[in-house]
């Protein structure tokens, strides 16, 4: 079992339903979010492109947050998912400080927050809330250890890339392009 | 060409522009770590070396600066905690992986140590202030603990030794283990600062002694170490230098960039080049006030961990 989300940035239009979509499911804070939209111009005018990405926690396999953490709040369970405990953490910020996509923050309680891939929905058997909600359907989510999930046959038969891949943390978020 | 126009989209108050979560805690903790490292490796050195009453600054009298910064740099990281009532989270686990936790678990041995050191020396090395305090008439079971301590001391120092050094790089290695930021993600880093502590360290030895042959002595030191840290820095700087995009920008924050100043005028020139070459002179037997390289240094090593910290943070993937 692993979990991947597959993200087409050819199908966003960079609407932000995702953002909204993860703050009302995991109650973030006012002002704080666990996902956010990138829009990247490239380009000599009048031969620029536009690139539209909803981006997240990359639940790493070679996590940095997590080899920092001295406490073990930060951690991998089943799927590959990266997850804080809040009680252990003690708001030290090393993981912030560590991860390439900044994809941490500070919640206003004190503990360090970040996607968790919708767990909670997972065991439930649904989708995560970004994923659910995308009115272009430009998101996939599944495990990448079966051949014949979607993800896995996007992956095959399409154009990725991933995000900061000299970092070597191996993220699970990939971009079609 | 391709160019990059913008990349926005990242416009979040609380997340952006806090991203640069450590802050003047974490440098001055850094600077006294380093500090406290390099006085007790002194103070142990000279003590198993059977040389407390050649060098009694280095061995007895400064080691009342460990204990005072380790307690200050503690509080300071506690204080830069967003959730320090989890503190104790720290001792319920050893993460080989992680530097910080390498870090506390040294600092838990550390400190008390320290605590001890100068406890054992506290009657010899300050005999006036025990005059007026008489802390010893007061509390009678002090003389029994302190024997105890005295008899134990030299085990102390050889835990010391060890314990001092994995301090002093610690401080460099709990930056340099983030990949994430360029600036700190160089191997050198943790030697580096392990050296610049111990030049600090021999700087506030030289401010406690009144004895000249022991100012003369951790002048050469300090003069040694000085010469080491510029290499090393000349190493790191040749490291970001020969490395990928995000190492040269890294680089470019500190040669030529906004902290450009900072980093050649106050700690290079001042706090290593002018310090050196005034130990040099004094050594040649011509009169400086030894305290002004001695301060310069101690100056540097604080404005050099402020610089690393707060540079540190401003770089990162492009992507």
């Amino acid at each position: 079992m692993r979990y991947a989300m597959v993200i087409d940035t050819l199908k966003c239009v960079g609407c932000s339903d995702c953002v909204v979509a993860c703050q009302t499911e995991n109650n973030v804070p006012h002002g704080f979010c666990r996902d956010w939209i990138t829009e990247a111009v490239s380009g000599t005018y009048p031969n620029i492109e536009l690139e539209l990405r909803s981006e997240r926690c990359n639940h790493c396999d070679n996590a940095p947050c997590v080899r920092c953490c001295p406490t073990g709040a930060s951690h991998i369970v089943e799927g590959g998912i990266v997850l804080v405990t809040a009680n252990e953490c003690i708001g030290c910020g090393a993981c912030i400080e560590s991860c390439p996509y900044d994809a941490r923050y500070q919640h206003p309680d004190g503990y360090v927050d970040k996607c968790t891939f919708c767990h909670h929905r997972l065991e439930k058997g649904q989708l995560p809330a970004c994923v659910s909600v995308c009115p272009t359907k430009c998101m996939y989510f599944g495990d990448l250890d079966d051949p014949n999930s979607e993800v896995s046959q996007l992956l095959k038969n399409r154009k990725y890339k991933t995000l900061a891949p000299e970092a070597g943390t191996k993220p699970h978020v990939f971009y079609l392009i | 060409m391709q160019e990059e126009l913008f990349t926005s989209g990242r416009n979040i108050p609380n997340i952006d522009p806090s991203l640069q979560i450590w802050h003047w805690p974490i440098s001055l903790y850094l600077f006294l770590g380093g500090l406290a490292a390099g006085i007790l490796f002194f103070a142990a050195l000279f003590y198993i070396l059977g040389k407390e009453n050649e060098y009694p600054a280095a061995v007895k009298v400064a080691t009342i600066v460990p204990p005072i910064a380790l307690t200050i740099g503690l509080l300071a990281l506690v204080y830069d905690l967003t959730h320090p009532l989890y503190t104790w989270q720290l001792y319920t686990t050893f993460r080989i992986e992680s530097p910080m936790s390498w870090g506390a678990w040294v600092l838990l041995i550390t400190t008390p140590l320290s605590f001890l050191w100068t406890f054992s020396f506290y009657r010899d090395a300050f005999p006036k202030i025990e005059a007026k305090l008489n802390v010893f008439k007061k509390l009678k079971f002090l003389d029994k603990f302190e024997k105890f301590i005295i008899s134990n001391r030299l085990y102390i120092a050889y835990t010391l030794i060890p314990l001092s050094i994995i301090l002093g790089v610690y401080t460099g290695i709990l930056l340099s283990a983030f990949n994430a930021r360029p600036l700190w993600n160089n191997a050198i880093l943790g030697p580096l600062f392990l050296t610049s502590g111990l030049s600090t360290g021999a700087a506030a030895i030289i401010l406690l002694s009144k004895n000249i042959k022991e100012r003369h002595m951790f002048s050469k030191i300090d003069l040694a170490l000085i010469v080491i840290e510029i290499a090393l820095i000349i190493h790191m700087i040749m490291g970001y230098h020969a490395g990928s995009q995000v190492h040269l920008e890294a680089m470019e924050l500190l040669v030529g960039g906004e902290f450009t100043l900072m980093f050649f005028g106050f700690v290079i020139l001042l706090g290593l080049l002018v310090p050196a070459i005034l130990e040099a002179i004094e050594l040649l037997g011509f009169k400086v006030p030894v305290v002004v390289p001695a301060i310069l240094v101690i100056i540097g090593g604080l404005i050099f961990r402020f610089i690393m910290v707060e540079a540190g943070q401003l770089t990162r993937y492009l992507y």
